[in-house]
């Protein structure tokens, strides 16, 4: 095996060269304390203020892609053959401010200031992707951002006017495209990067093979994707993650198979990355899936990492529940694929051996007469955590409910079925009185907890009631019932 | 005399009343504005880190340092044995704020002892190994508990008292009595606590750092190293965010930072993570009002009397002022003929808290317009005829609770041009109809008006300074008392000098509020920043302006009403120079280019004693009417349209003007919206950060959004070129989105009761309500 020890990557227009970087060390403080690039500011340190905003750029599949990650969760050895892109790169060097600074200056988008760089970065991602987006566009693009002093109005403002000021055409990173590309590739030797500083160590794996191979030696190194959950296992907790094996670069687990009657998504897949995919087969989930988080952190995390870490309250769990996805776990070369709800036992606890990783999940496309449903319930409706996530699959087969999947989170230690619920819906008419009945049932499946998010109480009430709004959902033409978008 | 004005341009860039962009803008877009944590740090920079308790409330049996010491890269630690002057930050004197606990800890993230090394990561690690042997005692938490517990007050409570209250009570002929729990507000500024600590020669220290009271930090930091003011320096470039979260709450850091940069003879920096920011700093109070109020048949108030308890945490703080506030605006717009309100500052185990934009002022106003509401669902009237039937008037109809009379009342008419632009009356018609079709989303409406007192009621806080330096070239150096936190004071200060002297703009420049420049200075809070400093700068270019005026006439030998100022020139009788030309000269004549401008609020007055007096010099008004759509299974919602008419006086800058009127805004309708504080039993905080705590996000916004200022409004006061403070009062207009969703709530029950939301209306307490009306259980 042939191995590199350093880490390369390019930072705006110079090339960085670390050869000793820690499983902890993080992009921001890489920018802040050793390059002194101060633009970049840290609010939150766990990704959910955008302040810390920066572009990376990566290869997928030989194409050059530009994504909003948060920096003060991105792990510094996670950057290899990237190119990262910080608010000083965006101004070029006679002052000229960039069209989206330009706007934002022009409409009075900065008060304090101290969010500014990061919207900038988010709304420059967005330009270059999207430069004439609608209101709600922006939104979602901004769904990673907070300010406390505008009320966003003029951010809004600023944004769509960021397309009358000049064009992603002209943009630096669009010029110099090709050599980014160039450049990226050749950072790219296909060897596996081994790294350490003092006693921390990480490893980027070569290949899948080597993945599993290297998981098989250390089988207690902390597998990193998105670092969207690890991130805060460093910056909150102050965790020694050491060793760590990133999967995010591998190209391998990146890729996202469509067959006729399922996708396949790799373990490294972002929820970015899918979401067309997902909501192209599955409508219901295209509004969902902008719900799941910000816009930095649905580029950075992965299906693979929402899974794998068992969390009661991810989003995507209950919903791949409800679909009857299942996972394929490997250890070494052996391969066993599992329905994913078998995956999760308990609080903290899944089915996965010592050595062994997630290396995909399937999901098959909607059984003919089914009905569905996604439903996430929180105390702000974007960049949150559920208090109660519920996922819908109902069957429907003349008037007769003949299948039910209904899955929950934050209702229960695991992302776990409403087994009482389903069985009382099964056999029975399709009406709003059969899923009021079922509703009713939920007592016996679930008794959630009390914490910041919700009570146990509204828990409960709220996904008996999400039984009704399903039925409502189902009717054709019901303004009344739906709030706007 | 010619005139040759004509060989002038007509106007200087960026005067006052002008749309002048925020001074820094540029520099914040491209990440080149300078915050506390960007400052070069020089070599040898040592941080250090809090270690916080993790009990509510203990005696300290045993605090175990060995392992901190020991810890990689760590120089030592401070406990409070290591202060050499008096271990207390009280910004009031009261001497109950240690900076470091020593024999009990009082709050679950009440700071021990401070560890110092030679990264901030070492010393964070380094914090966390303490061994701390508590004996744990009973804690209380909130207002209700520490009044069964018997906590008793922090600070002492106040009275307001007007005609006879209980009386008029007993005879009125409707009487309703309610409680409203209110829920506090964590500021969430995006930059967090910092400050930067240089060791100077003797006992000199200066210190950087992110506070909205520069003045108060350098006497707080010279009380706890035992040496005069005259030895401390605090310099503040701008901050990330203040909202009143840095008026108080820094001096503790400033503190740590200056006693380890003597101890150790090194710059000294220190920045919590944001989780033990938003643990060991305060913030808004929550309160729990007990409310009465007896009305007539047409829902006119009789009488109102209030019990206002009040979250204060373990120590005053500014507890006083802030629910002495709350007191002052539970009025809001509305004339009481008997009132009786009382203040309970009650003392909790939880992190004291302090200042938050409002000032205690929020919690009144929102008791007064449930008050309102309570009436209206009694009435079956529409709230706004409630209001307006129990607005301020003449004759009798003008006396606050605190005896000053309301001279310049507008809420009326901007009511009343709100409820005409915003088509309040058809939409009211067409959410009742919407409602009328039983389906399972509800719309709410409300209009919702905010009067709000201007001044510190703390009346020597009503004085400012400035100190204004032309340079010989002609460009003007300009500071103040003020400090930057993203409201753009500097931008509309800068206007009013460039006013004075008819130069453009950018011929000035504000840089940082130092205490070397402009001593004594008063907190950048209570709104009122440019009141103050905007006098202040303007009584400095006068007194430059005299100067220039006599050596002109007495060097061209002519009457000093033969010059004129005129935009970036000066005209001296038939001639005209450029300003800079004309600087010169005076330069050359030896004319004194500078001065130290000094302004005092007039008329105000306050006898906290007998509770009378004139505390406020005017007031400020607006009115915001919110639409929300409901759904009744889940209470989420969505705010559909808000549209605001809002009063500063004549506008300095209505552009910068607007900014604080829209993000006061969302921030109130955060704090009654999403925004929860919620401890768990123990008393931590658990919500810390954002991912736990949420501040509104850009879809949060109304969906449809129109402010606008009044700009008819003049301050009948001279206040700085007739405008009015902002930077608070538009907060308050959050609470029509508040009392829009408890209608859309109370449609459920044909709207014959008033669903009582606590704030904030998270989507749980919305159904919460929802599903208690459906049950008939009120």
């Amino acid at each position: 095996m042939n191995t590199r020890s350093e880490i390369r990557f390019v930072l705006n227009d110079r090339d960085v060269s670390l050869d000793r970087v820690g499983a902890n060390d993080t992009l921001l403080d890489f920018l802040r304390l050793d390059c002194r690039l101060t633009g970049t500011k840290e609010g939150c340190a766990e990704g959910d203020c955008g302040a810390c905003t920066v572009l990376v750029g990566r290869l997928q599949n030989g194409t050059l892609r530009y994504e909003p990650v948060n920096a003060c969760i991105r792990l510094t050895a996670s950057l290899d053959a990237c190119h990262v892109v910080s608010i000083e790169y965006l101004s070029d060097p006679n002052g000229k401010l960039h069209p989206v600074q330009q706007a934002m200056v022009e409409h009075h988008g900065s008060q304090c200031g101290f969010c500014t760089p990061g919207f900038v970065m988010s709304l420059y991602a967005l330009w270059m992707q999207n430069p004439d987006p609608s209101e709600t566009q922006i939104e979602t693009a901004l769904q990673g951002n907070l300010c406390r002093c505008t009320g966003y109005e003029p951010i809004i403002k600023a944004a769509k006017a960021a397309t009358t000021l000049g064009s992603p055409a002209e943009d630096a990173l669009t010029l110099e495209r090709a050599t980014m590309t160039a450049r990226l590739t050749e950072l790219r030797d296909g060897k596996r990067v081994d790294v350490a500083n003092g006693g921390s160590r990480c490893i980027l794996p070569a290949s899948v093979d080597d993945l599993a191979e290297i998981l098989l030696e250390m089988p207690e190194a902390t597998i990193v994707a998105g670092a969207t959950d690890v991130g805060l296992w460093v910056t909150k907790f102050l965790r020694d993650i050491s060793p760590v094996v990133f999967l995010n670069h591998l190209d391998e687990l990146r890729q996202i198979v469509k067959t006729e009657d399922a996708i396949k998504i790799g373990a490294g897949v972002s929820y970015a990355d899918s979401q067309a995919v997902i909501s192209e087969r599955h409508p219901h989930l295209g509004a969902f899936w902008d719900r799941i988080a910000g816009w930095q952190i649905r580029s950075m995390g992965t299906i693979g990492g929402n899974i794998a870490n068992g969390s009661p309250i991810g989003d995507t769990p209950p919903v791949l529940i409800a679909l009857g996805a299942t996972i394929t776990l490997r250890k070494g070369a052996a391969r066993r694929t599992l329905p994913i709800e078998e995956f999760f036992i308990d609080y903290g606890k899944q089915d996965m051996a010592n050595g062994e990783f997630l290396e995909s999940i399937s999901i098959p496309n909607a059984t003919p007469h089914s009905l569905h449903a996604a439903y996430k319930i929180s105390k702000r409706r974007d960049e949150d955590i559920s208090s109660v996530c519920a996922a819908f699959n109902v069957t429907v087969q003349n008037g007769t409910i003949t299948a039910a999947r209904i899955a929950f989170g934050g209702m229960a230690a695991t992302p776990k079925r409403a087994a009482h619920a389903e069985a009382a819906l099964v056999g029975a008419v399709w009406s709003e009185a059969t899923l009021i009945a079922a509703a009713a049932r939920l007592g016996e499946d679930f008794s959630p907890l009390s914490d910041w998010r919700a009570s146990a109480e509204y828990r409960l009430q709220v996904s008996k009631n999400l039984f009704r709004k399903f039925w409502l959902d189902q009717q054709v033409d019901a303004p009344t019932n739906r709030l706007s978008a | 005399m010619t005139t040759v004005q004509n060989s002038a341009p007509a106007k200087i860039k960026g005067g006052v009343n002008a749309d002048l962009r925020h001074d820094s803008a540029i520099k914040h877009v491209t990440g080149r504005a300078e915050y506390c944590d960007d400052i070069a740090e020089p070599v040898g920079t040592l941080h250090a880190y809090l270690g916080l308790s993790t009990k509510a409330h203990a005696l300290l049996r045993d605090v175990d340092l060995s392992a901190v010491r020991k810890a990689p890269g760590v120089i030592g630690v401070l406990t409070a044995d290591d202060i050499p002057g008096v271990n207390d930050v009280s910004p009031t004197g009261r001497d109950d704020e240690p900076i470091f606990a020593t024999d009990k800890v009082e709050f679950w993230g009440q700071p021990m002892f401070a560890v110092v090394a030679e990264s901030r990561d070492a010393a964070r690690r380094a914090a966390k190994l303490a061994k701390v042997t508590y004996k744990e005692l009973p804690h209380a938490l909130d207002p209700e508990a520490a009044q069964a517990a018997d906590m008793g007050y922090v600070t002492p409570p106040l009275t307001l008292k007007r005609g006879e209250a209980e009386s008029a009570l007993g005879k009125a002929t409707h009487r309703i009595k309610g409680k409203l729990r209110i829920g506090g507000q964590d500021h969430m500024y995006l930059e967090g606590h910092i400050a930067f600590a240089i060791p100077g020669e003797d006992d000199d220290v200066i210190v950087h750092s992110s506070t909205q009271h520069p003045s108060e930090a350098q006497h707080m930091v010279a009380h706890v190293l035992g040496v005069p003011s005259n030895a401390v320096t605090i310099n503040v470039r701008r901050m990330g965010g203040g909202f009143g979260g840095k008026e108080t709450q820094m001096n503790l850091f400033c503190s740590v930072a200056a006693v380890a940069a003597k101890k150790w003879n090194r710059a000294v920096k220190i920045r919590p993570d944001r989780d033990d920011d938003m643990s060991a700093t305060g913030k808004r109070h929550d309160f729990v009002i007990d409310y009465e109020v007896g009305f007539d048949d047409n829902g006119v108030i009789e009488a109102v009397t209030g019990e206002f308890a009040a979250r204060c945490g373990f120590s005053s703080d500014l507890s006083g002022p802030v629910t002495d506030r709350a007191l002052f605006h539970a009025d809001n717009a509305y004339y009481y003929p008997n009132v009786l309100l009382n203040s309970h500052p009650m003392k909790t185990n939880t992190v004291s808290n302090t200042a938050f934009r409002g000032f205690g002022g929020p919690q009144g106003v929102i008791a007064a317009e449930r008050i309102i509401e309570e009436i209206a669902y009694h009435r079956g009237l529409d709230s706004l005829e409630v209001r307006r039937r129990n607005f301020y008037g003449d004759n009798g109809r003008d006396v606050t609770p605190y005896h000053q009379t309301v001279e310049d009342n507008i809420a009326p008419r901007i009511c009343q041009e709100l409820e005409d632009s915003a088509d309040y009356r058809i939409r009211r018609q067409a959410v009742l109809d919407w409602n009328a079709k039983g389906g399972t989303i509800r719309k709410g409406i409300a209009l919702t008006p905010v009067k709000f007192g201007i001044s510190f009621t703390a009346t020597w806080y009503n004085q400012a300074g400035a100190l204004l330096h032309i340079y010989s070239d002609g460009s003007i150096h300009l500071n103040h008392g003020g400090t930057e936190m993203g409201q753009g004071l500097n931008t509309k200060i800068a206007q009013v000098v460039a006013d004075a002297f008819q130069v453009d703009f950018d011929t000035i420049k504000i840089t940082k509020t130092t205490t070397e420049k402009v001593p004594n200075t008063s907190a950048t809070a209570a709104s009122s920043g440019s009141d103050l400093n905007g006098m202040a700068a303007q009584d400095a270019a006068r007194q430059i302006k005299e100067r220039l005026i006599a050596f002109a006439a007495s060097h061209w030998e002519t009457d000093a009403e033969n010059v004129q100022f005129l935009p970036n020139a000066v005209q001296v009788g038939d001639e005209i120079l450029p300003f800079r030309d004309f600087i010169k000269q005076a330069y050359m004549a030896r004319v004194h280019l500078s001065a130290a401008g000094f302004y005092k609020t007039p008329k105000i007055h306050w006898d906290r004693e007998t509770g009378q007096g004139r505390p406020f010099y005017y007031y400020a008004y607006g009115a915001a009417c919110s639409e929300v759509s409901v759904d009744t299974l889940t209470g989420e919602y969505r705010v559909e349209r808000t549209d605001i008419l809002h009063d500063v006086g004549k506008s300095l800058n209505p552009v910068i003007d607007i900014g604080q009127v829209e993000g006061a805004f969302i921030q109130g309708m955060g704090w009654l919206t999403t925004e929860e504080l919620w401890w768990d039993a123990e008393g931590q905080l658990r919500t810390h950060a954002p991912s736990t705590y949420k501040i509104p996000l850009a879809s949060d916004r109304p969906r449809i959004f129109n402010t606008k200022l009044a700009t008819w409004s003049e301050n009948k006061e001279q206040t700085i070129k007739r405008s009015k403070a902002v930077g608070e009062p538009p907060f308050m207009l959050g609470i029509s989105v508040f009392e829009a969703l408890s209608h859309a709530v109370a449609s459920v029950e044909d709207y014959k009761t008033c669903p009582r939301l606590d704030a904030p209306a998270t989507p749980e307490r919305v159904l919460m309500a929802i599903e208690r009306l459906k049950g008939g259980t009120p």
